[in-house]
Formats: C-alpha cells, structure tokens, sequence
C-alpha cells in the first residue's frame, strides 16, 4: 500500500517529440492518496491507458517521476512496483486451470503452497469461480475469463495499487453491476488503493470517491462526483459528464456583462469576466437541468420533446444554437415559440476551454 | 418444418466431382487396378488379387526403407520444429529488420528442390566443395558418396537448411498474433521469461505448430528430389527412402504391380499418420 504521486509526468510515443501534439500525455502532476478509490475516466485515445502504464511501469516515461511513498520507482521494473493491474480484454493462461490462472502471480513470488490454497479459494468465493475451479480456464466463456483475470489481480494482498483498465467492457450487463460492486466490497475490506480507468461517467461515478477526467492527455479536473457535476472546471467536464452534457453556447464578454445573442446572462462567476482578455474565446456552459421555461427570459423555438423516463428532454432552438433542456415529466409543453431562463448559480463563463477566475481572487 | 428439397442443387456439385474425378479419383483406380493384377504390355491382364500387397508387407527391401524414412523423418521434425521456434523467438518484433529477416528466411523455400540437391552435391564434394573440404581440411574424414553416415549427415543439413524457415515462418506468424496484454500481464503476475514461454507462446503457437508438423512430415515422408540428386539413394541402399524405392521398382524395374501395391500403402500409411495426429491434438484441444 502507498501513496502515488505523479510528478511532472509527459510521455510520447515518438522517439523526439516537439509539438505539444506529439505527447500522449502532455503534463500530469497529481497525487493518488493511500487507500483511496479513484476513477480515470476520459473518452478513448485521452491517455488513460498510458498513464496507468506509466505507474505500472510497462511504459516509462518521457519526462517526470513516479513515487510510491517516499520512494522514487520512476526506474523500477514492473515486477518490482508490486502493483496488480487487469486489462480490457481478458488475460488467461489458455492451458492451466482457473486454479493455476488465479494461484500464478502468488507461485510466481514464492508464496507457500498453504497460502495459496487459502487466498485462491478465496477469491474464487469472492468471483463465484469455485465451480469448476479445477477445468481448464480455456473452457470459459468470455465474463468467466475476465473474472478469473481480475481474480488474478486481487490475488494478492500485499500489493501497492490495484489498476483497471476497463475490465468489464466485455462483460455482461447485468453481471456489471455485481462486479463492480465486488470490487468496491473488496476496497472496503483490504484498503488497497485502486485505479479504475473508463470512459463510461455511470461506472467512474459508482466506483470512485475522486474522479479524474482526462481530456487530450491532461487532468482537467479531479474531484468527487458532486464536484463535477455542480461545477466543471472545463467545458469538456461540462460535455462528458451529465447525461445530456452540458450545454456550451458562445457569448461574448463587454464591459463585464456576459452577453449571449444580444442578451445579457448573468452567470455565478460573472466577476471573473472582467479578467477576460479580448483574444479568448468565451463560452456560456449551463446544465439541462438548470434550465426553465419562463414568461420571459431567452426566446426560443420548442423543437421535439424526448420522454427520457422520469424527465422529458426539450429540444429548443434559439437562432442557430440548439439548447437541451430537462423538464419534470407531468409538465406540459407544446411545442413553438417560449422563453427560458438559466438558473444564475449553475451558469457558468469559460475562457478558452476553461472556467474564467478572477485573477484577483483563488 | 418442411424443407423443400430442390434436386436442381446437384447440378451445382458436377463441376468440383469431375475436378476430383480427373486429378484424383482416376489415377488412383489405376493404381489401385496396377496392383491387383500382372500385365505383360499388350493391355493383357491377369488377376493376382492381393498377391502384390503380401509381398510388399513381406519384403525385407520395403522394410529397410520404411525404417530408413521413419528415421529421417523422425530426425528432421526433432531438429526443424524446435530450431524453427528458437529462431522465431529470437527474431525482432517490429522495426527495419523484421523485413529483412523475412526474407532471408523465405529464401531457402523458394529454390527449386533439385537445385537445392545439386547445390548441397557440390557445396559437399569433398574435393572441390566447401563444406566437404572443410570438413576434411580439419581432420574429419568426410565422403558422403561412401560413407553411409556422411550421406545422412548431408541429407539431414540440407533438409534443415531448406525447411526450417517454413517453421520458423509459422512460428512467427503465432507468435505476431499474441497480443500485448499477455506479455503486460505476465509482467504484472511476476513471470519467468520460461513461464512466459511455456504458458503464453506455447499455447498460443499450437495451431501453427501442429500445421508445421503436419506439412512437414508429410513433405519429408515424401522427399523424393533432393535425396535424389544428392546421393542418388547411396551409398548403397543407405539413403534409399521410400518414394526413391518407388521409383527404382516402379521405372527400374518395371514391376507394375507391386509398385503399384506398395504406392497404395504408402499412401495409406500417410493418411493414417497425418489423421492420429490431427486427432489426437483436436482431442487435446477440446479438453
């Protein structure tokens, strides 16, 4: 068990990189807290995988460091980090028994063979795999291999992290659920920290206490799942978690009013759009959730109402800009031309890419 | 349910039944009709009935070749396979020389079988050939047309020399298809470079290997030029195999029927070969 901390980290896959396009990863400082679950979570090709390649040591990296403790490992083998990782696609080793798959990382280090006996019936409790636990592990079918692959991952107890990288892509819907539950029981229990790589928000936010979004190979933001839910750091945040993502709209900034078409919105950092200078491009990011129908406010067109289950999702057009909307499901809306009003505490100015801060203030 | 049955479908198979009728089916019958019966020429036939196959499975001299080729055959997979994999171990996964080390290894298989024979004749003359007056120049007494052993020790380089590649070939195409998370994994579970061997590029070579195997014992089981154009079968009988036998009965001696007997057997002796193989390893699988 250790805490992880990233220091400075940046990694290309090209021999010499100049760009800033040309890093996998463009420049990752953060520190993973002994004992904690976190979540990595990011569309594909964010460098989620590198980084936890970076920390497992199958990659090293460009430029920075990687400490365990008080223990710099930026030079240290794989087999030597003592960490357990599981991968996408399940790893089995095709002629061994699912007793041998999952007692394997345990003979490999030297484990006696009563220890053995104890752990692997253990987790083979644990993944429901004593059922035929003495058959090849090639008979499987695909949800029985990846257990046995994350099996073999918590298998040992002694290790410094626990990593993920979607491992149940592959599996099936409902054993998900339970999986996933498994692992968060298993995290109570043996307080190993654990890294949880996905780009689905459902299962980072069930699983983790801190997610971390990932976007073009940097940490946009870190935070528990409230946090980013309530307020981005980046439109990207804003986009990717929330089921519909958030709206992002231009506006431009004069004198200090935020103005989006000609309307002045008001927006809970609007003190900040003062320290935003003229070359940035600025965008309104609102939640469909935070959004009303008014008497007056924003003119807009009602476009199509989708029944989403317990809300109905309202497309509405204003000019060009088509804008989501959550509504509660017994209200009734016609569609043609109403106003909207966005709720001022939940809107929010971003300045390139970014939540704009005023300079003055942290 | 019902199934219509369209009879009309047949006419669609014609076309591969005339195909197998020609290229297989009716040279076997004649062979099949050579061996059970004495012909003198002037299409006169008498029936021998199976009198052919009894003195086939009889005869000392079929035998000795039987031997002989189990032997060579034996000998050539003990060194192909396991030197094929050695080599496509060692060969780099990616990068410049990946290329260049395909084709160095494809070259061998792509000489003509005679010629290889007569470049393995000359590089082995012990008098003018390189390999046959190194090996005398550091004191080995070496004629592979007199002594039985040089001859084999000759026959066997060669072979290894020309079919090694296939394997390696095969070895490597199993090997390119591991994916990376295998060796990441076994990393991560703390594995030997032996575990790694044995438990990940073993299994996962198997359905290669087992083709490697098979084309190579067919092919060996089979040679006929290149021992051929080397030794000629010599000295003496010593590297006279099967199929040379064959043809010193069939085309030597003109004795058509028990050519055409022992041809049957040995065709019958292949398949049973190839078909316990193949089983046995599809029963493995399925376990």
């Amino acid at each position: 068990m250790a805490k992880i901390t990233l220091k400075d980290i940046r990694h290309s896959y090209y021999s010499s990189p100049t760009a800033d396009e040309d890093y996998a990863i463009k420049h990752i400082d953060t520190i993973f807290q002994n004992g904690g679950a976190y979540a990595l979570l990011g569309p594909s090709g964010c460098g989620k995988t590198t980084l936890l390649s970076i920390i497992s040591g199958l990659i090293s990296p460009t430029s920075g460091n990687i400490w365990f403790d008080d223990e710099n490992v930026t030079e240290v083998d794989t087999i030597h980090r003592h960490i357990a990782q599981v991968f996408q696609f399940p790893v089995i080793y095709d002629t061994m028994t699912v007793f041998d798959n999952l007692a394997f990382p345990l003979r490999n280090r030297g484990v006696s063979e009563a220890d053995i006996q104890m752990r692997v019936q253990e987790v083979a409790e644990m993944l429901d795999l004593e059922e035929g636990i003495n058959r090849r592990a090639a008979s499987l079918t695909v949800d029985g291999k990846q257990k046995i692959s994350l099996g073999r991952g918590v298998v040992r107890e002694d290790v410094n992290v626990m990593m993920f990288d979607e491992p149940l892509t592959v599996i099936d819907q409902n054993l998900k659920w339970e999986l996933r539950s498994k692992l968060k029981e298993l995290h109570q229990k043996v307080d190993t920290t654990m890294i949880y790589v996905t780009h689905d928000q459902t299962e980072a936010l069930t699983f983790a206490d801190e997610v971390l979004v990932m976007y073009e190979g940097k940490v946009v933001q870190s935070g528990t799942p409230v946090e980013l839910f309530e307020k981005p750091m980046h439109t990207f945040v804003g986009y990717f978690i929330g089921s519909p993502g958030m709206n992002v709209l231009p506006c431009q900034v004069k004198n200090g009013d935020v103005v989006f078409e000609d309307l002045n919105v008001l927006c809970s950092n609007q003190a900040a759009a003062s320290s935003v200078s003229s070359g940035m491009s600025t965008e309104l990011g609102i939640r469909p959730e935070f959004i009303r129908f008014a008497d007056e406010g924003i003119p807009v067109n009602v476009r199509r109402v989708d029944d989403i289950g317990r809300h109905q999702l309202v497309h509405v057009e204003h000019g060009q800009h088509g804008i989501k909307m959550i509504c509660p499901e017994e209200q009734p809306i016609t569609e043609g031309s109403a106003n909207i009003q966005f709720d001022p505490s939940r809107t929010y100015l971003y300045a390139d890419g970014w939540l704009a801060e005023n300079s003055n203030t942290t | 349910m019902n199934k219509t049955i369209k009879q009309g479908a047949w006419l669609f198979v014609i076309p591969v039944v005339v195909l197998v009728a020609f290229n297989a089916l009716i040279p076997l019958m004649t062979v099949v009709n050579y061996s059970m019966q004495e012909t003198f020429g002037d299409n006169v036939f008498f029936w021998e009935g199976l009198r052919w196959f009894e003195q086939v499975l009889n005869s000392e001299r079929f035998h000795d070749s039987f031997v002989r080729q189990i032997t060579f055959t034996a000998i050539i997979l003990l060194i192909e396979v396991p030197l094929g994999i050695a080599i496509a171990l060692c060969m780099p996964r990616k990068g410049f020389w990946v290329s260049v080390c395909l084709v160095l290894m494809a070259l061998p298989l792509l000489i003509p079988w005679n010629v290889v024979g007569a470049m393995w004749n000359i590089f082995a003359l012990p008098d003018i050939g390189l390999l046959g007056y190194t090996i005398n120049a550091i004191g080995i007494e070496y004629n592979f047309t007199r002594q039985p052993f040089a001859a084999w020790f000759t026959t066997i380089l060669m072979d290894v020399w020309h079919w090694t590649s296939l394997v390696v070939l095969l070895a490597y195409a199993g090997l390119s298809a591991i994916p990376d998370a295998y060796y990441q994994a076994a990393k991560i579970d703390g594995a030997s470079r032996w575990a790694v061997f044995i438990w990940i590029q073993l299994p996962k070579m198997k359905r290669v290997l087992t083709i490697a195997i098979l084309l190579r014992f067919m092919d060996s089981f089979m040679i006929y030029t290149e021992p051929f154009v080397l030794t000629g079968g010599g000295p003496g009988n010593t590297t006279t195999f099967l199929s040379i036998d064959l043809v010193k009965l069939a085309l030597g001696q003109f004795d058509l029927g028990p050519a055409a007997a022992m041809s049957l057997i040995y065709f019958f002796i292949v398949l049973l070969i190839c078909w316990v193989f193949y089983t046995l390893m599809m029963k493995n699988e399925q376990q």
